[in-house]
């Protein structure tokens, strides 16, 4: 019986989204960064073309987290500039992109203003030539304000905005609209609201290629294998032909993967479970080499060794297997 | 994918002579299809018509078992390419690498680590299941002094790495009982890998150089009347690795390319451990049935079997944790209690939250048949009733002082008449688990 390959046509390809702009196209970045465009399941390059590989950014926050001491230790010294920080990220551990976390604007936090929350961003965006992600703390009040005026003071800069979510995407995309941005928008682990806020948000105008899919995943050992398989299904719902479906995937994978007991419970408290420092680091890189495969395209990390050897891995996935 | 009445029943002899038992062919393929008639029962089934109906109505890809007894494992098995349409059937086996160019101490003291690779997380109990010996030493004694005492140290299943039949040959017999996985047959000693396989009924690897060869190898190995097969397509790179399980697994299953219907095995060649285990999560997504590793570090093994274990859960059922009290931290008779459901997703998303709040508190889940809590309250499944019964029923009562149940902020019509059917006071949370620590801190601190 002579071998007949088996290839699958696919209809249609995942858009492609574009971050941040250089100076000619009204920006201040060095250079701007595809992400999307894949005709095929992931690393399928014997049967559609892969023209992007997916990226990663790395996590800078405006004000010193309270995170773990593996992590600490990796910025110990710039944790409290986040330009600083973020150029530590893009010169020493080679992040494709920042994504700043306004957590510093929690009303029930540190509660800090507007204009310092700009601040931040542009003390960012003056630190790095990388294209930028900002998020805000997750108060929908605060953030519909701080998220509006990040888009104005960086207008031209392209960045990525988040999060849209079912109930609170309108301020956040007209705000998209005007200061042209691009949006993450954010759905709880389901493809039908996933689906839902793309129309939503399309429907005010806002180009299917300036959006990016946040499906909410859980971590390693933490419901990973759902977001697996929406992210699966969406994959091959954009393959199929549903625009809908179709923007590239982005995975918050440093924050879950961080929050576990088993990337940071110390080896005294879990002597099964060896050496703490690897162990943490694994935790987030396996989170993100598994979500690989069910098609994400802008992983969101933290710890500098579990980006470079998630960075590795997609250089090895990304050599064309064509027969 | 088995064949309907109809397509069996093109096959028949259309004699309609009633000797099968039935009064027709139709109602004896009909029978046939829904498993409670067997082919034999018609003596005039052409050879032609038996070979169709029996390869279509084989499992796309054959279940191979590597050992015996209650180590044994299934590899294979497998009917879908995608988690979310069906579950995945058997994990992947993890084989642990000791070479024979090891000092005697040194293997006694691998194994003896190997051996002792179980972990237990969130309830379940992971561990590995096989050593598979590889021949790096020059003499061929070697490999069979490092067989002899890696079998006598340990319960896990062999698989034996030599690809040259003579130095298989004088080991094969001495751990055959233990059907360890022979690797491997390849084109120019199949046929004295065959026999030897055949032998002593141990499961055969086929190893090629690329899927055309490894398709031809297969035939020419079953063929001999050997069906107890592993395959290894030769890919020794990640991405070739996708790409070609990704072919095998697809022509086993959506074209019963018979020569691919056979369990597949991927052996890793990264050097640095941490890499290894990323490209060996691959081989778990991608299909892999028996993946071969380096490493036998405990922090590197967790994370990869935990991968393991969450893949291959049934996406059909949602997982559930038990109904029962929880203790996040160090709790006292002052700590707050959680209400939440069983939903293993909400539930451990509750924990996480509560944990990083720092206020050690008390969790129960109620049993919500695996509902979240929106979902759970709609069908009826958590009601104020319900969590009213489960906090008696578990007497949080007695641990704690004070009277008081937060609820998740979602359900926070159920307070008033949770507060009449217990009398405790009821606080509404908040309505996404990332608010309990704020919600903590402003109610608790
Ligand atoms: S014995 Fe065979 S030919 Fe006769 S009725 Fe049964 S199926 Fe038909």
């Amino acid at each position: 019986m002579p071998l007949q390959l088996l290839k699958e046509k696919n209809r249609a390809a995942v858009q492609k989204v574009t971050l941040g702009a250089t100076k000619e196209e009204g920006g201040t970045r060095t250079h701007t960064i595809t992400i999307g465009g894949d005709a095929a399941l992931p690393f399928h390059h014997f049967e559609g073309e892969i023209p992007h590989r997916p990226v990663v950014a790395m996590e800078v926050q405006d004000i010193e987290p309270d995170w773990p001491d593996a992590l600490k230790k990796c910025f110990v010294d710039v944790m409290k500039e986040p330009g600083r920080w973020a150029e530590k990220c893009v010169k020493e551990y080679g992040a494709d992109l920042i994504y700043l976390k306004l957590d510093g604007a929690d009303p029930e936090g540190a509660n800090r203003s507007v204009e310092d929350c700009v601040a931040a961003v542009k003390e960012v965006l003056q630190a790095v030539g990388v294209p930028l992600i900002v998020v805000g703390c997750g108060d929908a009040e605060k953030d519909k304000e701080v998220l509006e005026a990040v888009a104005e003071a960086a207008a031209g800069e392209n960045l990525l905005l988040g999060n849209a979510e079912q109930d609170n995407y309108k301020s956040l995309t007209a705000a998209c609209l005007v200061h042209k941005h691009n949006i993450i928008a954010r759905s709880p682990l389901d493809i039908n609201i996933c689906k839902q806020l793309n129309i939503l948000i399309t429907e005010m105008n806002m180009p299917p290629n300036r959006i990016v899919i946040d499906p909410s995943i859980g971590s390693l050992g933490y419901g990973i294998e759902y977001a697996y398989s929406i992210m699966e299904r969406t994959r091959l719902g954009a393959l199929q032909g549903d625009k809908m479906l179709s923007m590239p995937v982005l995975c918050t994978v440093g924050y879950e993967a961080w929050r576990t007991k088993e990337a940071v419970a110390p080896v005294s408290d879990f002597p099964g479970w060896g050496d703490t420092e690897e162990r943490g680091i694994l935790w987030e890189a396996v989170t993100a080499t598994a979500l690989l495969q069910a098609g994400a395209h802008l992983l969101l990390m933290r710890h500098p060794k579990a980006v470079a050897l998630v960075k590795e891995n997609i250089e090895k996935l990304m050599v064309s297997n064509a027969y | 994918m088995a064949l309907t009445g109809l397509e069996i029943y093109k096959q028949l002899p259309k004699k309609n002579c009633g000797e099968c038992g039935t009064p027709t062919c139709l109602a004896f393929a009909m029978n046939l299809a829904a498993g409670k008639a067997s082919l034999d029962a018609c003596p005039y089934v052409s050879p032609e018509a038996r070979e169709a109906l029996e390869s279509a109505a084989a499992p796309p890809i054959a279940k191979v078992i590597l050992g015996t007894g209650d180590k044994a494992v299934e590899m294979g098995d497998e009917t879908e390419l995608f988690r979310h349409d069906k579950r995945f059937n058997h994990e992947p086996a993890i084989a642990l690498r000791v070479s024979d160019a090891l000092s005697k101490d040194e293997v006694l003291s691998r194994v003896q680590s190997i051996n002792d690779l179980s972990f237990d997380r969130v309830g379940q109990h992971y561990t590995v299941q096989a050593i598979a010996v590889t021949h790096d030493a020059q003499e061929p004694e070697a490999f069979v002094q490092t067989v002899e005492l890696v079998a006598a140290n340990t319960d896990l299943n062999l698989v034996l790495m030599a690809e040259d039949p003579a130095v298989l040959t004088p080991v094969v017999p001495k751990v055959a009982a233990r059907k360890p996985l022979l690797y491997a047959a390849n084109v120019n000693n199949y046929e004295a890998m065959v026999s030897l396989a055949k032998e002593h009924g141990c499961p055969l690897a086929v190893k090629a150089s690329g899927l055309e060869e490894l398709a031809g190898l297969v035939e020419k190995i079953t063929g001999l009347g050997y069906k107890q097969l592993v395959l290894d397509p030769g890919a020794r790179s990640l991405s070739r690795a996708v790409a070609d399980f990704t072919q095998i697994r697809r022509l086993a299953i959506k074209k019963r390319f018979r020569p691919f219907g056979y369990p597949i095995m991927a052996l890793t060649t990264s050097t640095d451990p941490l890499a290894e285990v990323l490209e060996a999560v691959n081989y778990i997504a991608k299909y892999a049935s028996l993946i071969v590793l380096n490493t036998i570090a405990k922090a590197h093994l967790l994370p990869l079997l935990s991968w393991r274990q969450n893949l291959y859960t049934d996406p059909q059922v949602p997982i559930r944790v038990e109904e029962k009290i929880y203790e996040v931290g160090e709790v006292n008779e002052n700590s707050p209690v959680y209400i939440t459901t069983n939903f293993s997703l909400t539930y451990y998303s509750v924990e996480g939250e509560v944990e990083s709040s720092r206020i050690p508190s008390y969790i129960i889940p109620v049993d919500t048949n695996g509902l979240s809590v929106l979902t759970a309250y709609a069908d009826g499944k958590f009601d104020a009733e319900k969590i009213a019964s489960v906090i008696k029923k578990l007497g949080i009562e007695n641990k704690v002082k004070h009277r008081t149940l937060v609820i998740p902020g979602l359900v926070a019509v159920l307070k008033g008449k949770l507060e009449d059917l217990t009398g405790w006071k009821v606080l509404v949370g908040p309505r996404e688990a990332s608010g309990i620590p704020s919600f903590a801190r402003n109610n608790f601190a």
